[in-house]
C-alpha cells in the first residue's frame, strides 16, 4: 500500500482548511445573531419607555393629579378621578384577593399533599393563565348582572380573581424555602401546628410574601380588561363602591382611542404614571429580595 | 376528672397556650379553613365554566358548533359566527410567534451562554421588566408609534419587495393584523426568553464542555450540547408563549382595527376572540348578542385551558432548573414557571 500522494494529502489538508474556515464563519454568524437578538429584545422597551417618558413628562403636573378630567375641546383638567378610582379597586382586590391567596399558598405549601392540594394546585395554574378579559366576564355575570348596573365592586372583584394565583404561587414557593427544621423545632416546643404557621412560620416569610403581593398589585394595576365592563368608568368622582369608578388603565384606553389630541396627551401622562407605579413596584421587590438573598 | 389530671391540663395550657385537646381542634378548624380557601379558588375556575355556559348556551343551541367556523358577524340583523374572530386570533399568534421565537431563543442563549454576568444580570432585568409593562400601555404606544410606523415606513417597504404576494397587498392603513402580530410578538418576547432561560440553565455544564472537549467552536457546542438537549422544553416554552398570545386582548384591541372580516392581506384591519369581547360586551344589550360574546370567551378559555396544561406538562418534565433563583420564581413570567 502507498502513502497517498502529496497532491491528494495536500488537497485534503486544504478541504480540511476550508471546512474549518466555513465553521469559524459559521461561529461568528451565529454568536452575532444572538447578540442581535439580544438588541432587538430590548429595543422595544426602550422605545415604549423613552416615549413614554418624553410624551408623557409633558403634560405632568400637578393638576394632573387633583383636577378632574376636563370637556372635551378644553384643555387643561386631570386624572384625579382615575387615579383614586385604580387605588379604591386595588384596595378591594387586595382586601378580597390577598387574605385567600396568602390562605391558598400555605395550603398547598404546609398541606401540599393529597388529591385536594393537586387540584387546586392545577388550578391556580390554570387561573394564572385564563385571559383576564375571561375574568371580567365572570365578575360581570357574578356581580353586574344581579346589581343591573356596573360597579367598583366588580371590579375589585375581577382584580382579585387576578391577584389571587399570584399570591397563592409566590406564598407557596417563599414558605417552601423556609427549612423544615424551623417548623420541626416549632411543634417540638409543643405548639400546635395551625400556631406554629400563624406566629413562626408567616411572621418569618413575611417580607418574601410582601413581594408576592406587591407583584400581584403591580399587576393587578395594570389590568383593563377585567374592569371595562365590571368598573366601567366614570368621568367624575366615584360616589361609593356598588357605582361604576374610573380607573386609570381603563382611562387611558379611552382617552387613547379618542380622536381628540388633548386626550391623547393625557393618556400618556396617565401611562407615565402607570409605568412609574408599575415597574418602581417591581424593583422595590427586587431590592427587597436581593437583600434577603 | 381527677383534680391532678385537670391541674397537668390548665399547667400545660398556662405553658403552651391551650391543651392538647384544644391544640388538635384547633389544627383541624385550621385545616378545614384552610380546604375551604382552596376549595374557593376551585370554586372560581368552576364558575367561570359554568357561567360561560350558562350565558354562551343559547347561541350554541342555535347554530351549534357551525358558530365557530361561520364567518357572518352582524349584531343589528342578529347573525352570529365567530369565524373569523376565530382567524384573527390564529393568524395574529401565529405572526408573532413567527416574529418572536427566533429573537427569544437568541436572547435566551446569550443570557446563558455567551454574555458575561454583568451584562447579563442587566439584559435580564430589562426583559423583566418589558414583561411588566401593562398592556394597555404597548396599545397606547402600538396607536401611536408602531402603527404611523407600518403605514409610512414598514407597509411600503413590504409592498415594494414583497408586494408580488397576497399576504402584503392593499394599503397599509397601520392599524390592522400586523400591527396586532408585531405588538404581540413584542409582548410574548419576555415569557418566551425567560422560559427559554430557565431551560437552558437547566442544561448540564459537562453537555457544554464535552462538545468544547471535542473541538467544537463556541456556536457548534451550544447548539449540539444546549440547543440539541432541551428541544421539548423550548416546545413547551414557546406554547406557553403561544397561549399568552391568545388571550392578549387590550394592545390588540387597540392596533387591530376591529373589523369583523377575513382577509388575505396582513395590513388589513382585522379582529380576534378577545378584541371583540373587549370592543363589544360592554355595549352589547340583545341576548344573542351577549351570548355570542360569551360564547367566544368560552371557547377562549376552554382554548387557553388546553394550551397552557398541555405546555405545562411538557416543561415539567423537562425543567429541573438546579440554579433556579428565588428572582425568577417571584417575576410575573415565572408565575407561570413549572415546579420540578
Amino acid at each position: 500500500m502507498s502513502a497517498p500522494s502529496v497532491s491528494a494529502l495536500s488537497r485534503f489538508r486544504y478541504q480540511l482548511a476550508a471546512r474549518d474556515s466555513r465553521r469559524k464563519v459559521k461561529n461568528v454568524l451565529f454568536l452575532s445573531f444572538l447578540v442581535f437578538a439580544a438588541i432587538l429584545a430590548i429595543t422595544p422597551l426602550i422605545a415604549v419607555f423613552i416615549y413614554a417618558l418624553k410624551q408623557g413628562f409633558a403634560g405632568l403636573s400637578l393638576d394632573f393629579f387633583t383636577q378632574l378630567p376636563a370637556p372635551v375641546g378644553e384643555s387643561g383638567g386631570g386624572m384625579a378621578n382615575a387615579l383614586v378610582g385604580t387605588a379604591v379597586l386595588l384596595a378591594l382586590g387586595s382586601g378580597l384577593g390577598v387574605p385567600l391567596g396568602i390562605a391558598v399558598g400555605v395550603f398547598l405549601s404546609e398541606f401540599g399533599t393529597g388529591r385536594l392540594a393537586s387540584f387546586t394546585r392545577f388550578s391556580v395554574d390554570v387561573l394564572t393563565s385564563v385571559p383576564s378579559i375571561i375574568v371580567g366576564l365572570f365578575a360581570y355575570a357574578l356581580i353586574v348582572v344581579p346589581m343591573k348596573h356596573f360597579s367598583a365592586m366588580a371590579g375589585g372583584v375581577a382584580l382579585s380573581i387576578v391577584m389571587i394565583p399570584i399570591v397563592a404561587r409566590s406564598t407557596e414557593e417563599i414558605l417552601k424555602l423556609v427549612p423544615v427544621h424551623v417548623r420541626e423545632a416549632g411543634l417540638a416546643l409543643g405548639i400546635p401546628r395551625w400556631k406554629m404557621i400563624l406566629r413562626i412560620l408567616l411572621p418569618g416569610s413575611a417580607g418574601g410574601i410582601t413581594t408576592g403581593v406587591m407583584l400581584a398589585v403591580a399587576r393587578a394595576a395594570g389590568e383593563t380588561a377585567p374592569l371595562l365592563f365590571t368598573a366601567f368608568s366614570n368621568q367624575f368622582w366615584g360616589r361609593g363602591i356598588d357605582q361604576p369608578i374610573a380607573s386609570l388603565p381603563v382611562q387611558i384606553y379611552t382617552y387613547a382611542i379618542s380622536p381628540f389630541e388633548e386626550w391623547h396627551q393625557q393618556a400618556w401622562t396617565g401611562a407615565f404614571v402607570l409605568i412609574a407605579f408599575v415597574l418602581s413596584l417591581n424593583l422595590l421587590t427586587r431590592l427587597i429580595l436581593r437583600k434577603r438573598t | 376528672m381527677s383534680s391532678a389530671k385537670e391541674t397537668s391540663s390548665r399547667r400545660a395550657r398556662g405553658v403552651f397556650g391551650s391543651s392538647r385537646r384544644d391544640a388538635h381542634r384547633g389544627d383541624r378548624r385550621f385545616h378545614w379553613g384552610l380546604r375551604l380557601c382552596a376549595l374557593a379558588v376551585i370554586a372560581i375556575l368552576g364558575g367561570i365554566f359554568f357561567q360561560l355556559s350558562k350565558q354562551a348556551s343559547p347561541v350554541l343551541s342555535k347554530m351549534g358548533l357551525s358558530f365557530f367556523i361561520s364567518t357572518e358577524w352582524d349584531p343589528v340583523a342578529e347573525s352570529f359566527g365567530a369565524g373569523a374572530f376565530a382567524y384573527g386570533t390564529l393568524v395574529s399568534s401565529f405572526l408573532a410567534l413567527l416574529l418572536s421565537v427566533p429573537v427569544s431563543v437568541g436572547v435566551a442563549l446569550f443570557l446563558t451562554e455567551l454574555a458575561p454576568s454583568r451584562i447579563s444580570l442587566a439584559i435580564g432585568f430589562l426583559v423583566e421588566m418589558l414583561a411588566a409593562v401593562p398592556s394597555v400601555v404597548y396599545g397606547l404606544w402600538g396607536i401611536f408609534v408602531l402603527a404611523p410606523w407600518i403605514r409610512v415606513s414598514l407597509g411600503p417597504l413590504l409592498r415594494k419587495f414583497l408586494g408580488f404576494l397576497p399576504l402584503f397587498q392593499g394599503p397599509a392603513y397601520g392599524v390592522g393584523m400586523l400591527a396586532a402580530g408585531l405588538i404581540l410578538a413584542i409582548m410574548i418576547t419576555p415569557t418566551i426568553a425567560s422560559l427559554c432561560r430557565e431551560v437552558f440553565r437547566a442544561v448540564p455544564v459537562a453537555n457544554r464542555e464535552a462538545a468544547l472537549a471535542l473541538g467544537a467552536t463556541r456556536w457548534e457546542s451550544i447548539s449540539w450540547g444546549v440547543l440539541g438537549s432541551s428541544p421539548s422544553g423550548i416546545l413547551g416554552a414557546v406554547v406557553l408563549g403561544l397561549g399568552r398570545a391568545l388571550g392578549e386582548t387590550m394592545a390588540v384591541t387597540m392596533v387591530i382595527g376591529n373589523r369583523a372580516e377575513i382577509a388575505a392581506s396582513l395590513f388589513a384591519p382585522a379582529q380576534t376572540m378577545a378584541s371583540v369581547i373587549a370592543n363589544e360586551y360592554a355595549e352589547a344589550s340583545a341576548e344573542m348578542h351577549l351570548s355570542a360574546l360569551a360564547a367566544t370567551g368560552l371557547a377562549l378559555f376552554l382554548v387557553s385551558i388546553v394550551i397552557n396544561t398541555g405546555a405545562r406538562a411538557v416543561m415539567r418534565r423537562v425543567a429541573s432548573g438546579p440554579k433556579r433563583g428565588k428572582l425568577g420564581t417571584l417575576s410575573k413570567t415565572a408565575s407561570i414557571e413549572v415546579r420540578p
